[in-house]
Order: C-alpha cells, then sequence, then structure tokens
C-alpha cells in the first residue's frame, strides 16, 4: 500500500439560496496516492466539484467543509488564500473542461503558459518560452512557434484542450486534477494526451484525478475507479473490475453504452431508483 | 479513391445523391477546399454514417447539404432531383439537421410552442396547434413542455426539442450531426433509441455524423471514414465490426474505441 498523496474525509459542498440548500457533493471520503484514481458519474453528480473543491475553487454561495483535506502531509484547509496560491499550480493542479473558458481571451497562448511556469520557478523569459515550446510539442501540436503567439480565438477547440494541459504540466505538479480533459479532443489526439499523462504518474509518481464520464476509457487507463451518483460515492473498485461492478447505477451506465462487437437493437436505459440517493456514502480509500 | 461504389442490395431508390461534392472556404489566395471530391448515395431508410476527426470535413458535409454553407460544387439530388444553389421552400421540407449542441441550438428566449411552430407557419401547415402536442409526445416529452423555455430543460430534453423541431416538417431525410456528443451515457442511449424508433416508423433517412464508433455502429448500416477533407474509406458495418478496416486511419480509430493502451 502506497502512501496517501491526497486525503479526504466527509467532503460537503452546499450551494445555499435563500429557498433552500442544494448539496452538490454529501460527504464522501477518499484518498490518492500516486497513482491514477477515476472518478466517473453522469452531469450533477458532483464529480468536478469534488475536483475544484481540493483546489478551493468553489465561489459564492457554494460552501465546502469536510473533516479533513490533507495533501503530501498538509492541511489545505488551515492555509490562507496567499499559501493556498502555492499550492494551486505548483502542487495540485487542474485542467479544465472547456478551453474556451478556461484560457484569458486576451493573452496570447505562449505568454499563459510561460506564465504558469515563471510563477512558481525562477526561469527566465527565454527560458520560459524554449519550456513551453517544448510542451506545446510534447502534447503534439504542429507547429508550436506559431500557436505560442496566437490569441485562444485563433486555436481549434481540440488545440485549446491541448494547451491548457500543457499549462497545467508544465509547472510539474504532484496531483494533477484532470476534468474531463479529453472529452474535446479526437481519438489520436486523446491517446496522446493519455498516454502524458500517464508517463508523468509513472516515472515522476504524480498522482491523477481522471474525471470523466467515458467509462472505457476509465477502465482502460485508471488503476482505481470512484463511481459517484447524485453527490454521493455509490461504488468503488478496481479499474480493470469496472466490467463486474455491482452496483445498479455502474451496471445501467454500463449497459446503456452501445457496443461495436454486440449489436442490438435497443440500448438498455438506465431505471434509476430513488433510493440510490439515499445511501450512505462508500470510502474510497487506497 | 473509393466513392459510391457501394456493394449493398439496392433494390430501395436513392434517397440522397452526393456527386463530387467539394465545399470551399474563403477567397483568393486564402481559399481553402475543406471537402475535397466527396461522393455518398443512401438509399430510401438507409441510415449512413460519416466519422472522422475534427476537421475532416465531416459536419461540412451536412451542412452542404442542409444549404447552411453555400460555396460548394458538384451535384447534391434528393430522390432523384437534382437541387439548386437556391434552395426552394419544398426541399427545406424533404431535409432536416439535428445539430450537435442542444445547449446551443434551440433560441434561448424562444418557448418551446415557438420554436417548434415557427417551421410550421412559414410552411403554411394547418392544425398547427395539434401538430405541435403530437411532436411533443412523439419525442417522449409530453404537452406539459410546451410552455417551457430551453433553460427549463436538461441537455437530453432539449435534444429531444431538437428532434421535434426537425420532425415538425415531415422530412424523409435527417442531417444528424453528433447528436449525443454532448450528452451523458443513459441520457445517449434514450436519444438513441428514439432515433431508432422514429426511423422505423416514419421510414426516414439518416446520415448521422460522429466521432465514436460504437454510436456509428449501433445506428448505421454503411460507414464512411473521412479525413482531410476525403473519403478514405467506405465500409459496412461488418467489415468494422471484424475489425478489418483497410486505412490506417480507420483502424486508429478503432483501437482507440476499444479504450487506451499505454506505448508499446
Amino acid at each position: 500500500m502506497s502512501k496517501a498523496l491526497l486525503e479526504v474525509e466527509d467532503l460537503w459542498v452546499r450551494f445555499a439560496s435563500k429557498k433552500r440548500v442544494v448539496e452538490a457533493v454529501r460527504g464522501i471520503s477518499f484518498s490518492v496516492g500516486r497513482e491514477r484514481v477515476g472518478i466517473v458519474g453522469e452531469s450533477g453528480s458532483g464529480k468536478s466539484m469534488t475536483g475544484r473543491s481540493i483546489l478551493r475553487l468553489i465561489r459564492h454561495p457554494g460552501q465546502v467543509e469536510a473533516k479533513k483535506i490533507h495533501f503530501d502531509g498538509q492541511d489545505l484547509q488551515a492555509l490562507s488564500e496567499k499559501e493556498m496560491r502555492d499550492v494551486r499550480g505548483h502542487k495540485i493542479s487542474l485542467v479544465m473542461q472547456d478551453p474556451k473558458f478556461s484560457l484569458n481571451p486576451v493573452m496570447k497562448v505562449g505568454d499563459q503558459i510561460s506564465e504558469a511556469y515563471r510563477v512558481h520557478t525562477n526561469a527566465s523569459k527565454t527560458e520560459a518560452k524554449e519550456r513551453s515550446i517544448e510542451m506545446l510539442n510534447a502534447v503534439q501540436i504542429r507547429n508550436p512557434e506559431r500557436v505560442y503567439d496566437s490569441y485562444p480565438h485563433e486555436v481549434s477547440g481540440g488545440m485549446g484542450q491541448r494547451i491548457m494541459i500543457a499549462m497545467m504540466l508544465i509547472p510539474e505538479p504532484d496531483l494533477l486534477i484532470a476534468d474531463e480533459p479529453t472529452s474535446a479532443l479526437d481519438v489520436t489526439v486523446q491517446r496522446r494526451v493519455l498516454q502524458i499523462m500517464d508517463k508523468l504518474v509513472q516515472e515522476r509518481g504524480m498522482g491523477l484525478i481522471f474525471i470523466s464520464h467515458d467509462l472505457n476509457l476509465v477502465a482502460s487507463f485508471c488503476d482505481r475507479v470512484i463511481i459517484m451518483y447524485g453527490g454521493r460515492i455509490v461504488e468503488t473498485c478496481r479499474a480493470d473490475e469496472l466490467q463486474n461492478a455491482k452496483h445498479p447505477y455502474t451496471r445501467g451506465l454500463l449497459n446503456a453504452l452501445p457496443d461495436i462487437h454486440k449489436p442490438k437493437d435497443q440500448l438498455s436505459v438506465l431505471e434509476r431508483d430513488p433510493k440510490w440517493i439515499e445511501d450512505p456514502s462508500v470510502d474510497a480509500f487506497l | 479513391m473509393p466513392s459510391s461504389n457501394n456493394t449493398m442490395l439496392k433494390q430501395e431508390p436513392i434517397a440522397l445523391d452526393i456527386q463530387h461534392l467539394n465545399v470551399y472556404f474563403g477567397e483568393g489566395h486564402e481559399k481553402f477546399r475543406a471537402v475535397k471530391d466527396v461522393s455518398i448515395s443512401v438509399a430510401a431508410g438507409g441510415s449512413y454514417g460519416l466519422v472522422g476527426e475534427s476537421g475532416s470535413g465531416k459536419s461540412t458535409v451536412l451542412r452542404a447539404v442542409s444549404g447552411l454553407v453555400p460555396s460548394w460544387d458538384g451535384t447534391v439530388a434528393v430522390n432523384g432531383e437534382p437541387i439548386s444553389k437556391k434552395r426552394e421552400m419544398s426541399y427545406c421540407r424533404t431535409i432536416q439537421m439535428v445539430f450537435q449542441d442542444p445547449y446551443a441550438s434551440l433560441h434561448p428566449r424562444h418557448s418551446i410552442d415557438r420554436t417548434l411552430s415557427e417551421p410550421l407557419r412559414l410552411h403554411k401547415f394547418d392544425n398547427i396547434d395539434d401538430r405541435v402536442n403530437q411532436a411533443l409526445v412523439d419525442v417522449g416529452l409530453g404537452r406539459s413542455f410546451r410552455f417551457r423555455y430551453p433553460h427549463q430543460l436538461s441537455g437530453g430534453q432539449r435534444q429531444r426539442v431538437a428532434i421535434a423541431r426537425a420532425l415538425m416538417l415531415e422530412p424523409d431525410i435527417l442531417l444528424l450531426d453528433e447528436p449525443t456528443s454532448a450528452l451523458d451515457v443513459s441520457v445517449q442511449a434514450e436519444i438513441l433509441n428514439l432515433l431508432s424508433d422514429i426511423r422505423k416508423t416514419r421510414q426516414l433517412t439518416y446520415i448521422l455524423v460522429t466521432h465514436d464508433l460504437a454510436v456509428v455502429a449501433h445506428m448505421c448500416d454503411e460507414i464512411a471514414v473521412m479525413s482531410h477533407g476525403e473519403i478514405v474509406e467506405v465500409m459496412d458495418v461488418e467489415t468494422m465490426r471484424d475489425s478489418k478496416p483497410q486505412h490506417e486511419y480507420t483502424r486508429e480509430l478503432l483501437e482507440a474505441s476499444e479504450g487506451y493502451q499505454p506505448e508499446a
């Protein structure tokens, strides 16, 4: 059993309005070591909120509450906002889903990547540029010099996503939270991006939280899977055993997928059981 | 280059015949050929899949056929009749499109009622009231959704509205541009089932654009693979299932659909 990099206990994320309180994440506990952990679930299951709450990126009126959020022995909840800024990017970095909203539209792509590097290292401008172009190359951007001098609106969605990934990986974080990092990418590029992340986990011992709705991908890419529904963890298992998952929700998701090799007339539709919402959350420790 | 040498049995008449389609963007030196000499023919009642990576021109083919991109040449014939550059009203009735993103393709300030009844009014249909109600029932939403706005609906419900809108004018051909890529798998299953049922009951012809091979294998009989604006391979679904595609890009797509394989 490897030592846990991130430990989260009893995490709640609530959004209070005048009329009612919406609970996006409801008391989940999990830990992540130097491994690839997949979090799967549908939209609204709280998987993205989980990723964001670790980095304290939930905005008002959202409230995060947890018994424990420890990263590498450090209590993240006790840190000041200034200290938190040092954690973000340098130690834990987050690749967000949509490059359209996550890149600064009035700043050149290259400047954004170099900035990410220079904030956390003492590198010179030229050195940062070299590293940035190297990184753009690594995420398979043809013509990285041209892209370096482009604005976000001048690149395609898939390229934007790769730029984000380059930006997040350049400070060499210990933990990468990737929120649907490849869903906008073509299969060939997707594979390349996964290989880059895989390499970082294997060689540098980076931890990875891979948030996705693609069950096949998570099953083949990750070491462990956490399945979320209605803000709770309904099941957790080894990724290679996902096909034998027991919870009816996981089974329903698996059955809803069309399969190239097993043609059927009708896809089975997920029947939701209200009991799933009420069931206690399953702990997903290492 | 493989073109329309379809090996399928063709007792059915051809619903949509595209020959040597080229689509251009830009002018002068900047002129770019986004679709190069694409030929496709789809039998009435058939379901044809177009797959390829982003930028391969697959959506552009649909947009040219539906009249959203004017700068094309080649011939497009619907039910045997070649279409002119200027679309007739009757043409719009025979061919309709469902777009990729249900969050962007419905007017946010128009009620579902207005979205669905507008095409009927333009085409001077009668019984608009009944038709809107029936359309909502047909796509599994029910009448209660009629006076809601898109922001009050989930992604799957919005896509049902988009499908209902496409069906309002009783078209023969539906062009589906990644109809489920923005949806969760459980909702995707519902929408794909709905599309299959509608095709059966109304004898529609589909062209489905997607990058998900499993979806294409589920929905289509015949599949064309596009890369860099050209069709690089045409195959039937059995060939794909047996993993016998010829072209390297198709094999790559197939491999990727099996999940992640670490670098060898």
